[in-house]
């Protein structure tokens, strides 16, 4: 499954989470893992919507596990280490009154998945690969 | 809880159906397909919410409910029903003759479900301790839960572990009648409902072996004999059986009937779909903290059931008036033994969930299946026109995959492949008629509907 997301577009952020969401379901995984693949699938949506230029989302389900790949062109992420604290953030005022950008994103992300990686462009954009196993 | 099959309270009238797939294209659950020119409901999917009821334009669906004779077997006959009752009529009939015109039906005592409302609402805040996660949600609304349970598995443990209104009532009613020196196999308890949703939690309870309530009574039928009853002038004082009557009760089945109660952070939805796409978010996590969610499947909640007669708005408005003069639930004096004894009746087990919507419990058939579904989708031409007998391209597809339904029963492809000449036309006229029925094209003009009067 391969979703788009442009950059900006919180009213489409979402989209993705919610078609895995409903294949994940037709394939009977548990709840659990569901609510925490579409948590860490949401957040990476966000921060697409909140900080890239234009990003993709590519999902590969398979019979035990999910992964997901979120690649954008955008700004690229300077220290990644830091990106990861809870609370830090770099959003813009903008994106913070509409509720977004508290800086959770990403330790929300680790935090809901079995393996993540980031790589990171300054300048040319992010790739954010995450795997869930079901439980 | 073992479970025999679904009990459900919708049936189909196959004299009345002509398939106009207008309930096909509502049914929030996709519960419902054409065979053979008749709609089908699928028992499984299927949350009684009503609305292929309100959609149909030939009234093909119908509901069973228990004839008003089964009283006289009774020596105590009870009647239980919502206020929403009283605030379906004209507002020059008062209450209080609506109330006699009960008593000249032969019934002997009457009951408003809201009577004890705050008890119920106490018992159903405490209810938030069992939730580990995320909000508490209302167990008001039977719709609400079997859609809970079915599509939102994982969010069956939200659901408040309390029986519905009219369990409160039932059993409050019980003991009320055994004070007064009734004899518990003398008491019959007729409910009146105003939905099928209840109608069907009533028959089959989501997590009890078997419901409190004698008989059911249909809401429409009981509005048109009291018409018939109903008397020019009060002649006697009813009053006293609205004693424990309150405003908060009066107001509770319309929308935020509940959560003005639960205070807190709370949100009241109405409306089925509008509940759907909230759900979906809910289990998203792409909501804020909320402590309470009271979820009503009809638009203006039960003001807006199925059964009732008149207009919704008009009933809030008439309900509303009717409120503001009743004391508020705090000043009405309760017995509390009764009310703790009452109260332990109402407490449920778990709700279970009852996922529908899996492909096949075996992951790799599943995936496969799915794989096969997002290959004919691509085939298939994506305007959802229902010819095919199903709500949508997507729904057939499935439908294909699990060996309910065949390429050919969609027309377009059909057509397809007639062209190139790999049906002849003769079967593909077969395939139609399974769908639509035997001479569904060449229908009869005199039947209602039968010429797409446009509806």
């Amino acid at each position: 499954m391969v979703f788009y997301i442009a950059g900006g577009d919180f009213s489409n952020a979402g989209k993705a989470s919610s078609q895995i969401k409903k294949a994940l379901k037709q394939l009977n995984v548990n709840a659990k893992s569901i609510k925490q693949i579409v948590v860490a699938v949401y957040e990476a949506e966000v921060n697409v919507a909140a900080h890239a230029w234009e990003g993709k989302v590519t999902a590969l389900i398979g019979e035990n596990d999910i992964q997901v790949i979120v690649s954008d062109r955008g700004p690229g992420i300077e220290d990644i280490q830091q990106a990861m604290q809870p609370g830090f953030s770099t959003a813009s005022k903008e994106v913070r009154e509409m509720g977004f950008g508290a800086g959770m994103g990403l330790s929300n992300i680790e935090k809901n998945t079995n393996e993540m990686n980031i790589e990171s462009q300054v300048g040319e954009g992010t790739t954010l690969k995450f795997r869930c196993f079901y439980s | 809880m073992k479970e025999k099959t679904k009990y459900h309270a919708i049936k189909v009238d196959a004299q009345k159906c002509f398939g106009c797939t207008h309930c096909m294209k509502i049914c929030p659950t996709e519960a419902i397909r054409v065979v053979n020119g008749i709609a089908v409901i699928d028992e499984k999917r299927c949350v009684d919410c009503g609305n292929c009821m309100r959609a149909c334009p030939v009234d093909a669906f119908y509901v069973e409910h228990d004839e008003l004779s089964q009283i006289e077997g009774f020596k105590y006959r009870v009647v239980l029903f919502p206020s929403v009752f009283i605030g379906q009529f004209p507002e020059i009939y008062s209450e209080s003759r609506i109330y006699e015109a009960l008593l000249k039906l032969g019934f002997t005592h009457i009951f408003e479900v809201e009577q004890p409302a705050s008890w119920l609402m106490e018992s159903v805040k405490q209810s938030a301790n069992d939730v580990y996660d995320g909000p508490l949600i209302s167990s008001f609304c039977p719709a609400i839960v079997r859609l809970i349970q079915c599509k939102y598995p994982s969010l069956a443990g939200n659901i408040s572990r309390r029986k519905a209104p009219h369990d409160l009532a039932a059993h409050f009613a019980i003991r009320q009648l055994i004070k007064s020196g009734a004899n518990e196999n003398e008491i019959g308890i007729f409910y009146v409902t105003p939905c099928s949703a209840k109608m069907a939690a009533v028959n089959q309870p989501v997590a009890e072996k078997e419901s409190i309530v004698t008989g059911i009574i249909n809401m429409k039928d009981l509005y048109n004999r009291i018409m018939k009853l109903i008397p020019a002038h009060e002649t006697i004082n009813t009053t006293e059986y609205r004693k424990h009557l309150s405003r908060e009760g009066i107001l509770w089945s319309l929308p935020r009937g509940e959560s003005s109660w639960f205070r807190k952070r709370s949100m009241a939805i109405d409306g089925i779909h509008n509940v759907v796409k909230f759900l979906e978010r809910l289990e998203n996590d792409e909501v804020p903290k909320l402590d309470f969610l009271e979820f009503k499947s009809c638009n203006q909640g039960c003001a807006g059931g199925i059964l009732l007669t008149g207009n919704r708005f008009l009933t809030v408005e008439r309900l509303q008036k009717r409120a503001a003069a009743y004391p508020r639930a705090v000043q009405i004096l309760h017995d509390f033994q009764e009310k703790e004894a009452v109260l332990e009746q109402l407490v449920t087990g778990e709700i279970e969930p009852k996922p529908v919507f899996v492909l096949d419990e075996n992951r790799i058939k599943a995936l496969e299946k799915m794989k096969k579904i997002n290959s004919i989708l691509c085939q298939l031409p994506g305007i959802d026109c229902g010819a095919c007998g199903a709500p949508n391209c997507h729904a057939l597809a499935e439908d294909m995959v699990q060996g309910k339904a065949r390429m050919t029963d969609c027309i377009f492809l059909q057509d397809k492949y007639i062209r190139m000449q790999k049906i002849k036309p003769e079967k593909a006229d077969k395939n139609l008629e399974r769908i639509w029925g035997k001479q569904r094209f060449e229908a009869d003009c005199n039947k209602k509907g039968g010429r797409n009067e446009g509806f």
